[in-house]
């Protein structure tokens, strides 16, 4: 059932889902975590079909925030609120909230959405496009135990993934970093059948697809070795050679769907690794909601260091320094382990160069 | 899986645990459970990407077949019983390490190429040599594929692979038969190489026993005899013997569910908390609690056997058992039984274990039902207290997998009156598309060698001493009861719980 509620407050939202739930016969069921998403008129469509489809696996609250834009300078400072309850089979297992935020109220979102968080459950806020530069410090974030952006939306991903790393708190993760997950269990497992120690890297994919960046840092964070970054048309990633003492392992996934794992002295074999949907990524994201430690080391290693000892590699110097200062500046607000290796990490790199 | 893979780390949580190199050889493979359960469970690994690339799968039966028509069988079975979406892709990477050998069990021929089968894979698929044996056969050829297997060298170890031999109940049919039958498997493969397959044992309720017993702090303190009054497990099904007359006549309820899946579910609901949680400190835990289980002097009283009539059915006529194909009209095989067991430990002394299973009776279910005392006092007088029953937690394990807790609560209005409400919590809501069936979670894990989820031949042996002192006097004494089909069972087992005060759920 729907029920729509115009220039309407929290609470009269929050009357309405209790009297939906009474009318529809459920009482509140087993909800696991209330997902807030932070979107635009256009993109709200497909991001709430999307966390519908993974609310049959996390039953949830989803609050949709769609921040309308103001045409006139007198919109903008009178402000309204329209709301959206749906209940039952229109929301999938959970319960939806749109929320249209007209003029001013659209700085003071948190306002409208901390009354309606499930209480006692965890909060999941996600931006499907246009992510704040700090999640952690967005009025919004700051509600969350969980961030998740997508820097593949963003229209500079490398420079997004920078701004991410630097603003960085636990919690943050990136859907670009999900979708790479089929790739890091096949590669991880390609070396569990070998014994070989790895040489160098080559990760090959589409220009502006920072999840390609992603698995490089990973990568290189977890091998210690140089990676080189290198371009194809495409779809998405396309191929990843290790250079191994054993000679190489290749994992080639040319059409987007069914890929190739060689590995030398071993015969070739076809895995699966189909690029998945929305609603598959965020199901993934949904299942752990603890600081997903992997990402941020990957994720800190840092753009700029991939291609190290490729002939592209033309930062000189000075780019080694920079990323010294960037690795001390992340030092010095982040969890002093991970940091500390970083920083000697870029320190070694600027000496070596 | 090698430790020092610079990629694998275990704050590293959304990288799955992926089965090493490894295949899979199913014997009996035309049969029903390997078409049903078992296949499905393979593809659904492979589509949650659980499946190590150059996974094989060979399958063995007398059948005529050739690879192609092995394969064709295994993708039918996939779609019509895979619980994940059928992919394309999925399949092709599982079609490339698909083979099937032709043969009978006792045929020598057939298991040398079993044997070069599987070299040829080692080669092809680069499955190193890691091989589990599914014995997927009736009782009375495991000990031939046993030692052909022996004969044939497919159970030897060699440098860093490993052989297992996964085998599905019955484990025997007494004490003895199961241990002629574990000298038969250990003979061949080491304890560590063999996984009993109880279904139960992997169905995502029933470790939740242990997530919601151990991990919480609610639930301990109240579990043990100063506050539960008794416990009742019931694994109750609405299909007759179907055409399984052959098997379970002569078998029977009691030691076909009751010695396997309910002793195991009262293990678990029972046991003391293991030290860890790993294979040992379970299978320790729950050796104590089978080993500590009594059965009451008398046991006339305190067993009850039945056999299902005709009857009604869910609105169907349906045959009793007597009157089934295959069954001699004299059988006295049990189709329902009740038992009353006392676990003889401190935490458990007095409070009886009530386990029941049957065939035809009011609807599928299995479920375990830990029943509290009544308040020791109340400030309510007795007309307002009326309809309270005993406050429950109950474990449903299928369907509808979950957890109800049964409590008083006062009706609104204006006199003091309380009544029994549930509070549920629902496993199908909560996070029903990612649990996984009993036998991927099995599957998985013999081929990972995480063996949490199996009994052992203690446990089994355990258990056929607990069921045998019946089965004996069951012998010697009178006949099974009969209930009518559709009910919950003979009106003995109700008058054996009244004898104690008490009833049954119905569930």
């Amino acid at each position: 059932m729907k029920t729509d509620l115009t220039d309407t407050t929290a609470s009269k939202v929050n009357k309405a889902l209790v009297q939906g739930r009474r009318a529809i016969g459920t009482p509140a069921v087993g909800m696991v975590l209330t997902l807030v998403i932070v979107t635009d008129e256009e993109n709200a469509y497909d991001a709430l079909k999307a966390a519908n489809e993974a609310s049959r696996e996390h039953p949830s609250r989803t609050l949709v925030v769609i921040k309308r834009v103001s045409r006139s300078p007198r919109d903008r400072t009178t402000s309204r609120l329209d709301a959206e309850v749906r209940l039952g089979a229109e929301a999938g297992t959970g319960e939806t909230v749109v929320l249209r935020l007209y003029g001013e109220v659209i700085n003071h979102a948190q306002s409208v959405v901390l009354p309606l968080l499930l209480p006692d459950a965890p909060v999941v806020v996600w931006w499907p496009v246009n992510a704040p530069l700090d999640p952690a410090n967005d009025p919004l974030g700051a509600l969350a135990q969980r961030r998740v952006t997508d820097t593949y939306a963003a229209e500079a991903p490398v420079r997004e993934l920078n701004a991410r790393a630097e603003a960085y708190t636990p919690g943050d993760t990136d859907l670009s970093w999900t979708r790479i997950t089929p790739w890091r269990s096949m590669l991880a497992a390609a070396l569990d059948q070998v014994t070989c120690d790895v040489d160098s890297v080559e990760v090959e994919g589409e220009e502006f697809n920072p999840s390609c960046e992603l698995l490089a840092m990973w990568l290189a964070d977890r091998l210690e070795v140089p990676v080189k970054r290198s371009l194809s048309s495409g779809p998405g990633l396309t191929a990843v050679r290790l250079d191994t003492s054993c000679g190489p392992i290749v994992l080639d996934r040319a059409d987007g769907t069914l890929a190739t794992l060689s590995i030398q002295g071993q015969p070739d074999r076809a895995v699966a690794l189909k690029r998945r949907d929305t609603a598959e990524l965020m199901a993934e994201e949904l299942r752990r909601l603890d600081p997903d430690d992997t990402y941020a080391s990957a994720l800190r290693f840092g753009v700029d260091r991939l291609n190290a000892t490729a002939d592209t590699a033309g930062s000189g110097s000075s780019g080694g320094t920079a990323t010294a200062t960037k690795a001390a500046q992340v030092a010095k607000d982040s969890p002093a382990g991970v940091a500390e290796t970083l920083a000697k990490k870029a320190a070694d790199k600027a000496a070596a160069e | 899986m090698s430790s020092s893979n610079p990629l694998r780390d275990p704050a590293d949580r959304r990288l799955p645990r992926i089965a090493g190199p490894s295949g899979l050889v199913i014997f009996g493979v035309t049969g029903d459970l390997s078409r049903k359960k078992l296949m499905p469970a393979v593809y659904d690994l492979a589509n949650r990407g659980l499946l190590p690339p150059g996974f094989s799968l060979v399958g063995f039966a007398r059948r005529e077949w050739a690879h192609e028509d092995f394969a064709q069988e295994v993708h039918d079975a996939v779609k019509e019983h895979a619980r994940t979406p059928f992919r394309e892709e999925v399949w092709q990477q599982l079609v490339q390490g698909m083979r099937f050998v032709q043969g009978t069990f006792d045929d020598d021929d057939a298991f040398d190429r079993l044997r070069s089968t599987i070299e040829e894979l080692d080669k092809a698929q680069g499955t190193g040599g890691n091989f589990a044996f599914y014995l997927s056969v009736p009782p009375s050829a495991f000990p031939v594929v046993i030692q052909q297997l022996k004969k044939h060298k497919l159970a030897d170890q060699s440098d860093g692979s490993w052989r297992r031999a996964v085998i599905e109940k019955p484990f025997g049919h007494d004490l003895k038969s199961a241990e002629e039958l574990n000298a038969i498997v250990h003979e061949v493969f080491g304890s560590d190489q063999v996984f009993r397959i109880d279904h139960y044992l992997g169905k995502e309720t029933v470790q939740n026993i242990l997530a919601l017993r151990f991990a919480n702090t609610m639930f301990e303190p109240i579990w043990n005899r100063s506050f539960v009054d008794h416990v009742q497990i019931t694994m109750a099904e609405d299909i007759g013997i179907g055409g399984r007359a052959g098997y379970y006549d002569g078998i029977g309820a009691a030691r076909d569910v009751i010695q396997n899946h309910l002793l195991q579910l009262m293990a678990l609901t029972a046991m003391e908390e293991p030290s860890s949680f790993d294979a040992d400190a379970l299978a320790a835990e729950k050796v104590k609690v089978l080993g500590a289980t009594r059965l009451p002097k008398d046991l006339g009283k305190s067993t009850v056997r039945g056999q299902y009539a005709s009857g009604w059915q869910g609105g169907e006529k349906v045959a009793g058992y007597l009157q089934e194909d295959g069954i001699d009209p004299k059988s006295k095989t049990d189709t329902f039984a009740a038992i009353k067991v006392e676990v003889d430990n401190r935490r458990w002394a007095g409070v009886p274990f009530y386990l029941r299973t049957g065939k035809r009776l009011g609807r599928r279910v299995t479920e375990i039902a830990v029943v509290f005392q009544r308040a020791p006092h109340s400030p309510f007088d007795h007309t307002a207290t009326e309809e309270l029953g005993q406050n429950a937690i109950v474990f449903r394990v299928q369907p509808d997998e979950g957890v109800t807790v049964r409590f008083g609560s006062k009706v609104p209005g204006t006199s003091m009156e309380i009544r029994d409400v549930s509070m549920d919590f629902a496993y199908g809501e909560s996070f029903t598309e990612s649990s996984p069936e009993a036998y991927e979670r099995l599957i998985l894990d013999v081929l990972l060698g995480d063996s949490n989820l199996f009994p052992r031949t203690e446990e089994v042996e355990l258990s056929w001493k607990i069921l045998d002192p019946i089965e004996q006097y069951w012998d010697k004494h009178g006949k099974p009861a009969q209930y009518a089909s559709g009910t919950w069972g003979p009106v003995e087992a109700d008058e054996m719980l009244e004898r104690d005060g008490r009833s049954w759920r119905r569930p």
